[in-house]
Parts: structure tokens; sequence; C-alpha cells
């Protein structure tokens, strides 16, 4: 038993088979009289209501339809495909490539993407790409972005305005609606990022992909956005996730403690007692606090003032907390 | 998209896979194509219907059995596939631009060729102008590269590695099963010829990585366990702690696996998770002195201000005094 489903397929693929052999236009009647299916259709304005709806699902699907004559002395206009338009061209990899293409494959962890991932193979092994085994044990992995990821990468390269409902902070924040002019998909430590100019904040902003709730919505026409032409689209994720240094703070600690810290050191040199004198940079006295914290008394910030300050002023907070009450702000 | 709006892209990229890869068993073309063998054959059996206008037995395409291998022939139409659509050039292209930020992980220069050409093959549909890639991860691509041919080679390494929780570098010997990345850290999972179990390490708190001449020997029953891209697996006998986190401090609750979450009034989450150690909770008490504080249990968070009363003792001689 074939279903409508399945007889409209049928019908789909003739109807490509069909104006990719034809190097002349065919008409709508023509088609209508050669490829089965279209037969089933009960009368003329059915028939081009199907033969419409099947333009457009060709079109849709990126099957470069054309439209002409054949000659100056027809009327009617005829449809075809060109096979060079259709076509993938060939294409050959290294096996060095085709291993990085086959990884890249299995980077996603959102279904839709790594769908198209493998629709994306099969065709350039069809292509003539020869796919080679991949070694076990590597799994790189991108952050998973929902639906925002292809929707967000299409109003880029379409320069549309864009809507989205985006979660500040943890997982069960209140989403608020964002209108942003969107310039670039940057990602950074394996998580996505949107950058661009947000209307309603009139500023630059970034935007992780994985903060956005359902799908972004594209508003206006193609082209109303126009990127900066001194953009940076690394360099406002890199802003946005930590300062960069401004200032180089000397931070004491014990000898063979401290080791995160040590790796960010510019400068480690021996401070006597069992301690070192360690020089780190920083953007920010908070954020520096923030890496100091952690390892309590073992590391000491010895100046600047406000990184002193940054820190004291939390362990204090920390030192007065009583066994009920708020946290502080 | 309609069932035939979904189904004709596979039926248009089946034919020209199967044209140029004869004689396969059915069974591994459903896999390729990440469907049932099923529906696979209901696919075969509707290709078998078209072609050509005429459609006699010349102009229909054919599908040729051998046992359970399958091939096609007399589909020159559309031997070809069709171009990539934007979603399909756009995963493979933007996914090749994530792994340049794990250098070490792939050979650059070849995710570099094969982006190029992927790029021409997608003619305009995605602009690596609008896809852009900090690598500033924070691993040496050294030890990163290290790591990863001996897992691909099987063989051994011995590492320096700092436990942050104990803030002390440990030397062990590792035979790898697998490196993976989550969040933008790459790990390694490994049996840890020092406990005699599978850890996880962070990499880029390996302070040295050395690929060692012997060969990993890991345990079946290590290398069969499951993936898990967990870092820390909390199990049910670790302690459970509450922390009360203020607007600031929300993000501990992304980072870390919470067993309960609940929004507390001025923005912030009380929040429950299991323990690793004291000595862990000690250092998350530190890290997120002001802004966060261990409620539960007691006797955690005394010792977590204990902590800041000693650490504020070493600070005397150089802060203000009020």
């Amino acid at each position: 038993m074939r279903t409508v489903s399945t007889r409209r397929t049928e019908r789909l693929l003739n109807l490509v088979i069909c104006l990719l052999a034809s190097r002349s236009y065919l008409t709508a009647e023509r088609i209508r009289e050669i490829v089965p299916g279209y037969d089933e259709t009960p009368s003329d304005e059915a028939f081009k209501r199907a033969f419409e709806r099947d333009k457009e699902d060709l079109r849709d699907l990126g099957i470069p339809l054309e439209t002409g004559t054949n000659s100056a002395f027809d009327d009617e206009p005829g449809y075809r495909i060109a096979r060079g338009d259709y076509a993938l061209p060939p294409l050959t990899f290294a096996p060095d490539e085709a291993a990085a293409v086959g990884l890249a494959a299995r980077m996603w962890t959102t279904a839709a993407m790594g769908a198209a991932a493998t629709r994306a193979l099969r065709k350039l092994e069809a292509a003539g790409v020869e796919m080679v085994a991949l070694p076990d044990g590597l799994q790189p992995r991108v952050e998973a972005t929902g639906a925002a990821f292809p929707a967000l990468a299409a109003a880029v390269h379409e320069g549309r305005v864009v809507t989205f409902d985006y979660r500040t902070g943890a997982s069960t924040g209140e989403p608020a609606r964002r209108t942003v002019e969107p310039w670039g998909l940057v990602v950074r430590r394996g998580r996505w990022y949107l950058v661009g100019h947000d209307r309603d904040r009139a500023a630059t902003r970034v935007f992780r992909l994985s903060r956005i709730v359902g799908t972004p919505r594209a508003t206006g026409g193609a082209g109303a956005v126009t990127r900066p032409a001194d953009l940076d689209l690394t360099g406002a994720v890199a802003s946005y996730d930590a300062e960069a240094p401004s200032a180089t703070a000397t931070v004491r600690i014990r000898a063979g403690r401290g080791l995160g810290l040590r790796r960010m050191a510019t400068d480690t040199t021996p401070a006597g007692d069992g301690w070192d004198a360690v020089r780190i940079p920083f953007g920010d006295a908070e954020r520096l606090a923030d890496q100091v914290l952690p390892y309590g008394d073992d590391a000491v910030v010895v100046e600047p003032a406000e990184a002193v300050d940054a820190v004291v002023f939390r362990l204090r907070a920390l030192a007065e907390t009583l066994g009920a009450g708020r946290a502080g702000a | 998209m309609s069932g035939a709006t979904d189904h004709l892209p596979r039926l248009l990229a089946l034919v020209p896979w199967i044209v140029s890869h004869p004689d396969t068993p059915v069974g591994d073309v459903a896999q390729q194509f990440g469907v049932t063998e099923e529906q696979i054959r209901k696919d075969l059996d509707l290709l078998f219907v078209c072609g050509l206008p005429g459609y006699g037995p010349g102009d229909l395409m054919e599908v040729v059995y051998d046992g359970d291998r399958v091939s096609m022939s007399n589909a020159d139409t559309i031997s070809r596939p069709l171009r990539l659509a934007p979603d399909e050039a756009l995963a493979l292209i933007a996914a090749l631009r994530a792994l340049l930020g794990t250098p070490g992980l792939v050979e650059t220069g070849a995710v570099d060729r094969a982006l190029a050409k992927l790029e021409a093959a997608a003619g305009g549909h995605v602009d690596g102008a609008e896809l852009a890639v900090a690598a500033d991860e924070p691993v040496a691509p050294a030890v990163v590269e290290s790591v990863r041919a001996a897992t691909v080679a099987g063989r051994r390494v011995r590492m320096r590695y700092w436990v942050p929780a104990r803030d002390e570098a440990t030397d062990r010997d590792v035979d790898p099963i697998r490196v993976f990345t989550s969040g933008g850290a790459v790990y390694l999972v490994g049996w840890d010829r020092s406990v005699d179990d599978v850890r996880t390490f962070r990499l880029d708190r390996a302070l040295a990585v050395e690929v060692l001449d012997v060969a990993a020997e890991v345990p079946a029953e290590a290398r069969e366990r499951g993936p898990d891209d967990r870092v820390f697996t909390p199990s049910a006998d670790d302690r459970l702690i509450t922390v009360e986190l203020s607007d600031r401090a929300r993000w501990v609750a992304d980072y870390y696996p919470c067993e309960s979450v609940r929004e507390s009034p001025g923005g912030g989450l009380v929040v429950t998770m299991r323990a690793r150690d004291d000595a862990w909770v000690r250092r998350l008490a530190l890290a997120l002195a002001g802004i966060a504080r261990v409620v539960e249990p007691a006797d955690l968070a005394a010792a977590a201000r204990d902590a800041a009363r000693s650490a504020l003792g070493a600070y005397a001689p150089y802060a203000e005094q009020d």
C-alpha cells in the first residue's frame, strides 16, 4: 500500500529526473503529460495547484529550477534543471583532510546539527570523497546550542535582525526578550557566542547560545544589518569572558602550593621563610580575588591595594557569616 | 516540512551514494544514513519505480540485490549528489572551525585545507568571516598533542598532574582510554595505575606529560564502560551540602551538578549538591567568599569560616586596619 506521501515523493523524484534529463525547457502541460502522478489530479485547477506546490518544494530544497522559453516564438514558459548547477562538483580530500572532516562531523551535541553533518558526509562520499576510519578514543565536542545555532547563522548570513529570549545567570533565571543586529558567531573554549548590536541597550553585546531559550526569530528584511568595518569578533568574546590584563599584582604563595596561580605568573622569586613572591597580571581586582581566594592562607595578595582590599573584603564577609541569615551580594 | 520534502533529499543522496558504493550491505547503508534498515528497503522499493519519462524497463532505475548487498544502475541522471544545503555546509564548516580552537587535537593544516575546499563547495552559503574561532584554549597544544598521540597509538603516559582540591602536584602513570572535550576543556580518561581504576584528567592541569615507550594496558572491563563525559560523577555516599548563592554566584548552579535548585528572594539560589570531600567544600566556600555561603552541614560551614579567619590573619601585615 503506497501512502499519499510516498506517491508525492515518487512524483517529485520523477519530476527532478525528468527536468534534469531534458535539455530544453518543458512546459507545465508537457510535464503533466509525461511525469507520472500528475495524471491523478482531477482537474486543471488541481494540477496547477499541485505543480505550483511541487515547484516551491524543489526550490526550498535548494534544487535550481530554471524558467525560460526554448525560442522567441514560445509564449508559455517552460522548466528545466541545469545539471551543472544541481550537482556538487567532484571533490578530492587528502586522508588527513577527510579525517578532520570526519572528526568535525562528530562534534555536534545538538541532534539537528549532527544530522545535517551526517547528510553532508554522505553527499561528500557520493561526490568522490573517501572518508577514513577515525581513531578510537577521540571525542571533541561543542556545547549544545539547540535550534539557536542554525537560526542565528542564517540571520547573520542574510543580515537580518533577530529577537530571542535570553537567560542570564543560572538555568532557572527568568529569560528576557532581546532584539539584536547579529554580526557573527564565535566559538571559544567549546562554547558558541553571538556578537551583535543589542538594540534595546544600544551597545555591542555578546550572547552565549546555550542561554537562548527556543528558536531565535528573524524579523525585517535581508541586508538590514551592517557589520562594523573594524569588527573584532573574537576580541569581543574574549573581553566578555575576562577583562584584559591592565595591571600586575604581587602575590605571596607558600612554596609548593598555589599551583593554579603559579601557572598564571609572569615571574616567580623566592621570598624567604618558605614563601615565593609571584607576579600575576590581572584586569579586574574582583576577578583576581576569585582566583586567589580558593587558596586560603596559602596565597596572600601583597599589592596593589585595590587587589588586597578586594580579597580582604570578601574574606571578612565569609569569616563573619553566621549560622543563619543571607549570603551577602 | 512535509513527509515528501523530508524524504526527497534522502533519496537524492541515497542514489549517488549507492552508485558510488556498489555491493554494500543494506544494514551498512542504513547506518550511514542514520535510518532503519526497513526504511532503506522502502526507499529502494520506491526508487525501483522511478526513472526517465517513458518509464519502461530501460528507463527505470535498477536496484540489484546480491543476497543482502545492494547496488544500483541506470541512474545516470541523478548519479551526482545535490549541492550541500546551507545547514549541511554550516554543520561541517562550523565544527571544523571549532576544531581549530583546540590546537593539538588535530593537525591544523589539514583542517585549514578541508575548510577551504568545503567553503568553495558551499558556494557562498557559508561565509568564514561570520564564524570566528578564538584559539586561546588554556591548554598547552603540546600537552594535548602528546596525549592524543599516546591515545591513538595505545601508549602509556607519565603525567605530573595538579589536584586543585588538595593544591598539590602528583605523578602518575596513565593508560589512555579516550580524549574528549567539554566546556572548552580537554580531558583524558584513562586507567590510572597508581589507584588501579579509571580516572578523568583535565589536561590544563597536566603540568608535564611524557609518552612512555610502554604499551597501554587497559582492563577490558574498564574500556567497555560506557562513555562517561562527566568530569565528576556524584555518588550517593558523598555528603550532601546546602549552599546559598547570591545573584553573583548563580553560575555555580550551571557549573556543578546540583541535586536541587531553588530560587531565593533577591535573585539568588539555594542549591544542594554532593561534596567530593571536605577539602573541596572548604575550597569552594573560599572561592565564593562574600557571594555564597555554605549553610549545611554545620561543621563544613564552620570550617569555611575558620579558613577565612586564618587567611585574614595572613593579610594583617598588608591590609589597612579599620
